[in-house]
């Protein structure tokens, strides 16, 4: 069983376990040091969101889980995700990576797509340059706990000048509430490269009974001229806290899209970030969320523009029931001689009961005079002219607003590029506004 | 059995401002009638009082459908009832398809089990779109959003095409059109016409009767209708305007319920 403190770690106790699992040195002294750096931060502050209130130590012990075949031997949460014949996959049970493919095609290109934790044995040279640089270990007690504590993960490398054409695809999934998870997600797109990747961090349905953490790291480095997008739901169960945070570094002329889907059943922080240091360089961000029962929600995207010309375009889109409580930040920040930059982002959350609460806030801190910056935000009800107006055609009253909530998340659930991924969505949208 | 609409005695308000003062008015299957008369005489009031806007109290009268009460029942079931309304302006809904919506509707008139085939609808749909030169893009967009006025005009006459009700009320649906949309909207209505369908075309403006052609013209005045004729009526209106009906009628002020 899996002891908790106030900062679920010591040095001791991470270099032991990076030991136990055959880690490399470099690894071993950079978890030690994070576990350290820990016990002496804080844990962030989101805006107007109490998450030191939250219960955060529930972190869980290590679990190894069992390496399968295929897909067929995994449950049904995973196979159904899972389209016959997918041929590149990393899945995730738990504390480790359980199943990892990649087609022959790929790998003679070059590209790798496995699990974190084999790629800091096996491709230490691409990992150590970038593993931590976007999201700093010393940032607060989060990024320090995840540093020391993060297992299994995803690490994808697109070589220079190769196009990715099919998705890939990971199912990091949690079945035991006593179990560690945090995956950390680490993509390199080399210069003019693209490749698109997709994950769906998921609870197998009725298998948590008690409290637990998700602690996790996405970074990204879109190198220049290189295309990533990257697709993201997560939907854990309603013991759990999901803590992620998603960084990208793009430069010259680099494009990151974000697709994300925050569904889960229980507490949320999520933050989403671009850092544009290229001249030209773009960004695209997409959140969805449904918030329902007493859940409490922080979802922030965020922009920050260095180079020139840079662009950015962000959307979030918030569907609040019952007593649920989001705050939504969007932050569209433009550095001095960012000239000609051009940042625009829009929140809206649609309420559907008197009790929810959703706060929309548009923050834009602007240090440079010739750029472009746009918002809008808005926090409403459904529009009972829309209502009237499908219901003229015959349509019920529940079913218009089905269509109009539906309606509402469509540009999100629409850019998801894998058929399957995309039909659990749909799925799971369904359970969550009719159950 | 041919459909028969009476509206009896119909009243209405908004905001507890009397609108509609008593109007009859009976449709059989066949019949195109017309409502015409100067902005403010409660004409738009009446197409959404019918249909049931949640804005609008009837607070006397009734309106049935071959003796179905239509006021009794809540919009969508006065749709499946029959009513169509073919609206000023149209709401935008993002999001939605064109074509998810129509088939939403469609399905919405059928039992559970017996939805239309996807590829009849289709069929369907390509099929009235092509008669009313719609560009076939239009089915994946999403619901009259970003839609010009022609184009959301002839979106009501698409809808009104694929289901197919019994009665038509068409509210200046010849508003913001072009000579051209105008001729298009007016073939997808005239080949709508049959002895199971009744018309009701609310306009202020004959040009649209030019088109489609009335078998009865009524004028609506402060909230009544004040006099009632055939296609006759409509020219002499577009000729000598409507002061000779005030005059007729000793009507100063033919608007009702203005501040």
């Amino acid at each position: 069983m899996s002891t908790q403190l106030t900062t679920p770690t010591d040095r001791q106790s991470a270099e032991a376990l990076a030991r136990s699992k055959g880690e490399p040195q470099w690894l071993v002294d950079l978890r030690g040091e994070a576990a350290e750096l820990a016990g002496t931060l804080e844990w962030p502050k989101p805006e107007k969101m109490r998450i030191d209130r939250w219960n955060l130590t529930a972190v869980g012990a290590y679990e190894q889980g069992k390496a399968v075949g295929s897909v067929a031997e995994l449950p049904e949460v995973v196979r159904e995700l899972v389209a016959e014949g997918t041929e590149n996959i990393v899945v995730q049970h738990n504390s480790s990576a359980v199943l990892k493919q990649l087609s022959a095609e790929l790998a003679a290109k070059g590209v790798i797509f496995t699990d974190l934790e084999t790629a800091c044995k096996e491709h230490a040279d691409l990992v150590k340059p970038y593993l931590f640089q976007a999201v700093s270990a010393g940032e607060n007690k989060l990024t320090a706990m995840h540093a020391a504590l993060w297992n299994g993960g995803v690490f994808v490398y697109v070589p220079k000048n190769v196009e990715v054409e099919l998705p890939l695809q990971a199912v990091l999934f949690n079945n035991k509430a006593g179990a560690a998870f945090a995956p950390h997600i680490l993509i390199v797109a080399e210069s003019n490269s693209s490749v698109t990747y997709v994950d769906y961090v998921v609870s197998e349905p009725g298998s948590i009974d008690a409290a637990f953490v998700h602690h996790s790291v996405v970074e990204v480095f879109v190198k220049p001229g290189a295309h990533v997008r990257f697709g993201s739901i997560h939907h854990m169960a309603e013991n759990g806290v999901d803590m992620t945070l998603r960084r990208s570094v793009i430069e010259n002329d680099g494009q990151m899209e974000w697709v994300v889907g925050d569904l889960n059943d229980g507490y949320t922080v999520s933050d989403t970030v671009s850092l544009l240091k290229g001249n030209g360089s773009n960004s695209d961000a997409k959140v969805i969320s449904i918030g329902g029962n007493e859940m409490k929600m922080s979802l922030t995207t965020q922009a920050t523009h260095f180079g020139r010309s840079s662009e950015s375009n962000m959307v979030t889109r918030a569907v609040m029931r019952d007593n649920a409580t989001a705050i939504i930040n969007g932050i569209t920040k433009i550095e001095k001689g960012a000239t000609k930059a051009n940042g625009v982002q829009t929140e809206k959350v649609l309420m559907l009961s008197p009790k929810a609460r959703g706060d929309a806030n548009p923050i834009l801190l602007i240090d440079e005079d010739d750029v472009k910056a746009g918002h809008a935000a808005s926090v409403g009800q459904v529009n009972p002219e829309q209502v009237y107006y499908l219901m003229s055609r015959g349509i019920s009253k529940q079913d218009a607003e089905r269509l109009i909530i539906y309606g509402f998340l469509a540009p999100v659930v629409s850019e998801i590029p894998i058929d399957a991924v995309r039909e659990q969505l749909q799925r799971l949208l369904e359970r969550k506004l009719e159950g | 059995m041919a459909t028969h609409f009476v509206i009896d005695g119909l009243k209405a308000e908004i905001e507890g401002k009397e609108i509609l003062k008593g109007i009859n008015l009976e449709i059989k299957g066949g019949e195109i009638h017309a409502i015409m008369g100067p902005n403010g005489t409660g004409k738009s009031t009446l197409a959404s009082a019918l249909m049931g806007h949640p804005k609008y109290e009837v607070t006397e009268g009734s309106a049935t459908i071959d003796g179905e009460d239509l006021l009794e029942m809540s919009v969508d079931e006065r749709a499946r009832a029959g009513l169509f309304l073919a609206m000023q302006y149209p709401s935008e809904i993002p999001g939605v398809t064109n074509s998810d919506f129509l088939r939403s509707a469609i399905n919405a008139r059928r039992e559970e089990g017996s939805e239309i085939s996807l590829i009849k609808f289709i069929r369907q749909m390509e099929k009235k779109m092509k008669d009313l030169e719609m560009n076939p893009e239009f089915a994946h967009r999403y619901l009259n959003e970003g839609f010009s006025g022609g184009e959301k005009k002839r979106n009501e006459i698409l809808q009104m095409a694929m289901l197919e009700p019994k009665i038509v009320v068409l509210d200046e649906i010849d508003s913001g059109l072009d000579i051209d949309a105008l001729k298009i909207v007016s073939n997808g209505v005239n080949a709508m016409r049959s002895e199971d369908r009744g018309f009701l075309i609310i306009t202020h403006y004959q040009r649209l009767l030019n088109y489609i052609t009335p078998d009865f013209v009524h004028v609506m005045m402060q909230g009544r209708i004040v006099k009632s004729g055939g296609p006759e009526l409509a020219e002499r209106l577009e000729n000598e305007g409507y002061d000779w009906v005030k005059e007729e009628l000793g009507i100063v002020d033919e608007t009702v319920g203005q501040a």
